[in-house]
């Protein structure tokens, strides 16, 4: 039926698809009233009434007087937060903690899904991976309450080598603090997408690979890799993608009052400068700032992963 | 079995034989650390705050204590938490599975116009937003600041589960729709009676997601939730856990600074074993839905 109406269309002129459309809408208006609309108002109302909120980032904005009634002031909060000597050291927190994070935490999955994946009883792989997930589905103020205690100066590690640190509050322990627990966390659930992509190699061409005599290193290469290739791609992408959206509710959670020269980064400032300080016009330029470069490196990767993937992006 | 592991093992040449227990190693390795810790804390859970402060563990039992428990379950805001979690994820997975189910539903249906148009606009929030201030003024500006609406409508519609669900609706053989559109039923009849029935497993992976996103988030109801009565569970924990300020009445019978912040460091081992314990219960239910969440989950990972 729909192919039919569309050959239809295509012969018709521009007038009478609109009439098409139309008589469709009319005929199909449950599709729109009922299924389309709940998730239409939401869309609008809280994705992008606050875009056009971002209005304010060129304004001094007055709550009282609302968007309409407060002074515009250009680039200014751009201008403040371009020259004032923390901002630097602001976007260097939140790039290093990403880029690090992404560096070691980005291959560690795809190594457990190799390892996972020569598990040879799968009953011992089932439970192994069940304990592998199970950090995934802790809570992120649960993580670093764990973190904290057992990092306090009486804590677990500490004992353990009958020390005394207090790395919550050492500036040059939080990246690794930071990395490390997301590893702990994350590691594992991430690595279930390799693991899915791994299980579809063709167990075909592994087995004639194993017959030509090819050894496991041969075995990744030719079979292995192959099969999870465009996944890591993809997810690589995303994690690039993301790199400015780094989490505000870890970070936040883990900040100690001394620990603030590496662990300040853009979120966690907006939140304060906007909500505890009431900066709003400022606090929201400097989360389009963070947008802004959000947006050019996800493009920019995602050219460069066309061009290195015969023209396949995302 | 045992044998039969044994041998195939031994099919691997040499060289192949020490990557493999490289590999097994840094595997065992890794599976340690996350366990070592959890045994940590719920063995820490149990001691005396003085010994634990200045010995560690030990298994001397005479040092044992259930004060930690003790204290948290007869303290009312940590209950007031567990009700308001439960209040909030159960009406948040409820309301933002509908909605995105309803939505995915249109945009899965080849002959829907207007595909295009509304895949545009979803899409396009998945990587620009107007940001934390705007959203707040818009919350503010709407009446809805401390009130549950604030943490149950804005982040209602997924667009990700929107999209999984769609994938899964299209994977649905076409004559289901067919002979339903011969026999007369609208599309209603069709979504509710027919699709829905067979989708369950892809529902109750999205319910999984969401239940557990909000049971376990806390940035929304720090910033829009004000009064304690409203408070769900990760902020009572975070009073506790992260700023060390723990509930009114659970350490301040305690003589002396030093005494008190030891008690206060013991509560967080019981803390965190008293907040897990629901997750722990429901965790074998959720794997189940593993395999049907590797995208979602890869995605919010």
């Amino acid at each position: 039926m729909g192919q039919v109406s569309g050959e239809n269309v295509s012969k018709n002129t521009g007038a009478s698809k609109l009439h098409n459309t139309l008589v469709y809408m009319k005929q199909h208006w449950q599709l729109y009233l009922i299924f389309m609309l709940p998730a239409f108002v939401l869309t609008i109302v809280f994705r992008y009434l606050p875009m056009g909120g971002v209005l304010i980032a060129f304004m001094e904005y007055n709550p009282i007087r609302g968007i309409l009634g407060s002074q515009w002031v250009g680039f200014d909060h751009f201008a403040r937060f371009l020259s004032s000597p923390d901002f630097m050291r602001y976007l260097m927190n939140t790039l290093k903690l990403s880029v690090f994070g992404l560096l070691w935490g980005f291959p560690i999955p795809i190594l457990l899904a190799f390892l996972l994946n020569r598990i040879l009883s799968s009953k011992t792989k089932q439970k192994i991976q069940l304990v592998l997930y199970m950090p995934n589905f802790i809570s992120v103020i649960v993580l670093c309450g764990i973190v904290r205690i057992l990092l306090s100066p009486t804590g677990m590690i500490n004992s353990l080598f009958r020390t005394n640190i207090n790395f919550m509050t050492m500036p040059s322990a939080f990246r690794t603090i930071y990395i490390a627990s997301g590893i702990w966390q994350g590691a594992g659930w991430a690595s279930i997408i390799y693991t899915a992509a791994l299980s579809n190699a063709s167990k075909e061409l592994k087995e004639a690979a194993v017959i030509d005599g090819a050894n496991i290193i041969q075995q990744i290469k030719a079979v292995e890799w192959p099969a999870i290739k465009d996944t890591v791609l993809i997810q690589f992408i995303m994690s690039v993608g993301n790199i400015m959206s780094i989490g505000f509710e870890k970070a936040y959670a883990l900040q100690t009052d001394l620990n603030l020269g590496t662990s300040e980064i853009i979120s966690t400032y907006v939140y304060k400068k906007g909500l505890l300080d009431g900066d709003y016009g400022f606090s929201t330029a400097v989360g389009l700032f963070n947008t802004v470069i959000n947006v050019i490196l996800l493009i920019s990767m995602n050219k460069i992963v066309q061009r290195l993937n015969e023209g396949k992006g995302i | 079995m045992e044998k039969k592991k044994k041998s195939e093992f031994s099919k691997y040449p040499a060289e192949d034989k020490t990557i493999l227990i490289i590999g097994y190693v840094l595997l065992g390795l890794f599976i340690l650390a996350i366990i070592l810790p959890m045994i940590y804390i719920i063995l820490a859970s149990f001691i005396d705050p003085v010994t634990l402060q200045n010995k560690g563990l030990t298994f001397d039992f005479s040092k044992w204590t259930l004060t930690a428990y003790e204290r948290i379950m007869s303290n009312k805001q940590i209950w007031v938490g567990f009700r308001n979690a439960l209040i909030y994820s159960v009406l948040f997975t409820i309301i933002s599975v509908v909605i995105t189910l309803l939505a995915a539903y249109p945009m899965s249906r080849p002959d829907f116009k207007g595909k295009g148009f509304f895949n545009t606009l979803f899409v396009i929030t998945m990587f620009f937003g107007g940001g934390l201030i705007p959203t707040y003024l818009l919350i503010s500006n709407l009446g809805m600041l401390d009130t549950i609406w604030a943490i149950l409508i804005p982040g209602a519609f997924s667009v990700w589960n929107m999209i999984i669900a769609r994938t899964y609706y299209m994977g649905i053989p076409n004559d289901l729709q067919e002979a339903a559109e011969i026999d007369g039923a609208d599309e209603m009849v069709y979504f509710f009676k027919i699709l829905l029935p067979v989708c369950t497993p892809i529902i109750a992976t999205i319910a999984m997601w969401q239940f557990v996103g909000m049971w376990n988030s806390y940035f929304d109801a720090m910033i829009y939730l004000n009064s304690a009565s409203k408070q769900p569970l990760q902020l009572v924990l975070r009073s506790i856990l992260i700023q060390n300020q723990p509930e009114p009445g659970m350490v301040s019978d305690m003589q002396s600074t030093a005494e008190r912040a030891q008690l206060a460091e013991l509560l967080k081992y019981a803390t965190i074993i008293i907040s897990s314990i629901p997750l722990m219960i429901l965790y074998p239910f959720f794997q189940k839905y593993f395999d049907n969440g590797i995208m979602a989950g890869a995605i919010k990972g």
